[in-house]
């Protein structure tokens, strides 16, 4: 995907991290598109979740020059919060309320107006096809809806990016595909898709990938482009020829 | 070996087991594969004496596993899902104690630990909470196994590992059961299924489906086309909306498309693209793998 500087909305040059004497990211260099599924791949321990925390405004970088959504994460870590959306696989739904509840709950802490509220409550019930489960306890929901419920909620207050840390862990192999179904339908309304996965099928469906190895980014490109130039037959088979670290992992 | 039959156990109104049976062989490597909320879990903590089945009966070779608890235990080495080390013992500390309480000391059972734990032994004085996620799976393991078991239960060791880990975690197993021992492992991956030498389908407390991973493909894999196509995402719902489809499924960059019946070829489904605008489509014949048939199986249901 080309890019162009109008549509980017993840800038981040020469980022490093330092925990101590340990470099958790090294130089890290890349560009993210509006609307792109942008795949952020690595072993455990190569850095990931460090650079996450630091795109979503909940860590400060040791050096480097990072945007996002135009705002600068060493002076306006509150208004990249306000700006993004982020879900994990342990989902942050109240159990023990009802899913309109925790519709009305997040909308509540991103700020929204009760009259946009009640129209957000009304497009994500339809789009999700749970009118009828509005009033249901979510503890009592399977799991897959959960996890779309969760994703809507990501998406509640509009925002311009949304992380996904392994969304898709632990559910079934259809609920996975509904999943990344909702993933395309918001990367084509504009939204960008900031996606972690174990599930090499799963980094195929991105537009382009990153792989972080022993805390750099080694390689990024379409996952085609990196089939070709590592001569493999699919994600797995890159990841493994990249990612194959020395025996004795210091990482945590 | 073992013998599940029908093994039912529930929590509440939640059926988490509802009567299942399938026998475990000596010195197979056994796999359960589903997502979450098949029973994976609640199969493998009756197995090893931590929860007792409602119903039905549970054997290993021919000691009841509830009334013979205590023979079990010293006979299963467990290594449960979530890390369940002492956070603040060291790494040797926590070998130590396993051995303990199992009546034996690392020296007399070093043999059976030791591909695995040498990779640790350097950091011995290092606390269990403090090492890395691989470093802390290989503690777990070598713990499961220090009063040297003959069946070794794992629950989902390879969930949220990267791939890299995740296939030298199966060259372990592979390894242990080079040395006798039988395994019992559950995972929500699909693609690991053909590591294992039988597998059972579990969904929602049932068995979908029980056999090698072969004879499964053999008897349930559906003769399916591999598509691809520039524009996929239009192409999923071109073809699942064709009449003469029965699925179409993504599978990394192409779609696992299956045919309403044998009657639909190749040049079909080249002119129904074609006609559709399509003009670089590329297609093969292939035949549905385990994550093809676990879907068909869940849509049955």
């Amino acid at each position: 995907m080309e890019s162009n500087v109008n549509n980017v909305v993840i800038e981040v040059e020469n980022m490093v991290k330092r925990f101590g004497s340990f470099v958790a990211n090294d130089r890290l260099t890349f560009r993210v598109n509006k609307g792109e599924i942008f795949g952020f791949l690595g072993a455990n321990g190569a850095g990931k979740t460090t650079a996450m925390r630091i795109l979503c405004g909940l860590s400060v970088p040791t050096s480097g020059k990072i945007m996002v959504n135009g705002f600068d994460v060493y002076r306006q870590s509150e208004a990249i919060k306000q700006s993004i959306g982020y879900m994990s696989q342990k989902f942050s739904l109240y159990e023990d309320l009802t899913v309109a509840e925790n519709l009305r709950f997040y909308a509540g802490i991103y700020g929204l107006k009760r009259k946009e509220r009640k129209k957000k409550e009304a497009e994500m019930l339809e789009r999700l096809q749970m009118p009828s489960i509005k009033n249901q306890l979510v503890v009592s929901l399977p799991l897959g809806w959960k996890q779309k419920l969760a994703f809507s909620i990501a998406l509640v207050h509009d925002p311009k990016i949304v992380f996904l840390d392994e969304p898709t862990g632990g559910v079934d192999p259809i609920t996975r595909r509904q999943f990344w179904n909702m993933i395309y339908e918001a990367s084509s309304r504009g939204i960008t898709m900031f996606v972690t996965t174990h599930y090499m099928d799963e980094a195929e469906y991105c537009d382009r990938v990153s792989i972080m190895v022993d805390g750099r980014i080694e390689a990024l490109d379409t996952p085609a482009g990196l089939m070709k130039t590592y001569g493999a037959e699919n994600m797995n088979e890159v990841f493994l020829q990249l990612a194959r670290k020395p025996k004795t992992d210091q990482t945590t | 070996m073992i013998r599940f039959e029908n093994i039912s156990k529930a929590f509440g109104t939640i059926t988490a087991v509802d009567r299942v049976s399938f026998q475990v062989n000596r010195n197979e490597c056994f796999g359960l594969i589903g997502p979450d909320g098949g029973g994976k879990t609640t199969l493998l903590r009756m197995l090893v004496t931590l929860l007792k089945p409602d119903s039905g009966s549970l054997t290993l070779d021919e000691t009841d596993v509830v009334a013979g608890y205590r023979d079990i235990r010293n006979r299963v080495g467990y290594m449960p899902g979530r890390f369940s080390l002492y956070q603040d013992l060291t790494v040797e500390e926590n070998l130590a104690f396993f051995a303990s309480v199992f009546g034996t000391t690392i020296r007399e059972n070093y043999a059976i630990i030791e591909p695995i734990y040498r990779q640790i032994e350097p950091f011995r004085k290092r606390r269990a909470g403090k090492l890395s996620g691989g470093m802390k799976q290989k503690l777990a393991l070598s713990c499961a196994l220090i009063h040297r078991p003959e069946l070794l239960v794992l629950d989902e060791p390879t969930t949220g590992v990267d791939a890299v880990s995740r296939r030298e975690f199966w060259e372990i197993l592979s390894g242990l059961k080079e040395a006798g021992i039988t395994i019992v492992v559950s995972t929500p991956y699909m693609d690991e299924a053909s590591m294992c030498d039988r597998i059972a389908l579990l969904q929602q407390g049932r068995i979908l489906s029980i056999d090698t991973p072969g004879n499964m493909i053999k008897t349930h894999g559906k003769p399916i086309f591999q598509v691809k196509a520039t524009e996929r995402h239009s192409l999923i719902s071109e073809l699942s909306g064709w009449d003469r489809v029965a699925s179409v499924y993504p599978f990394g960059q192409s779609l696992h498309v299956t045919p309403l019946d044998s009657s639909l070829g190749e040049s079909d489904v080249r002119a129904f693209l074609r006609n559709k605008g399509y003009n670089d489509v590329w297609i093969e014949r292939g035949t549905g793998g385990i994550e093809d048939i676990f879907m068909d199986l869940m849509v049955q249901q």
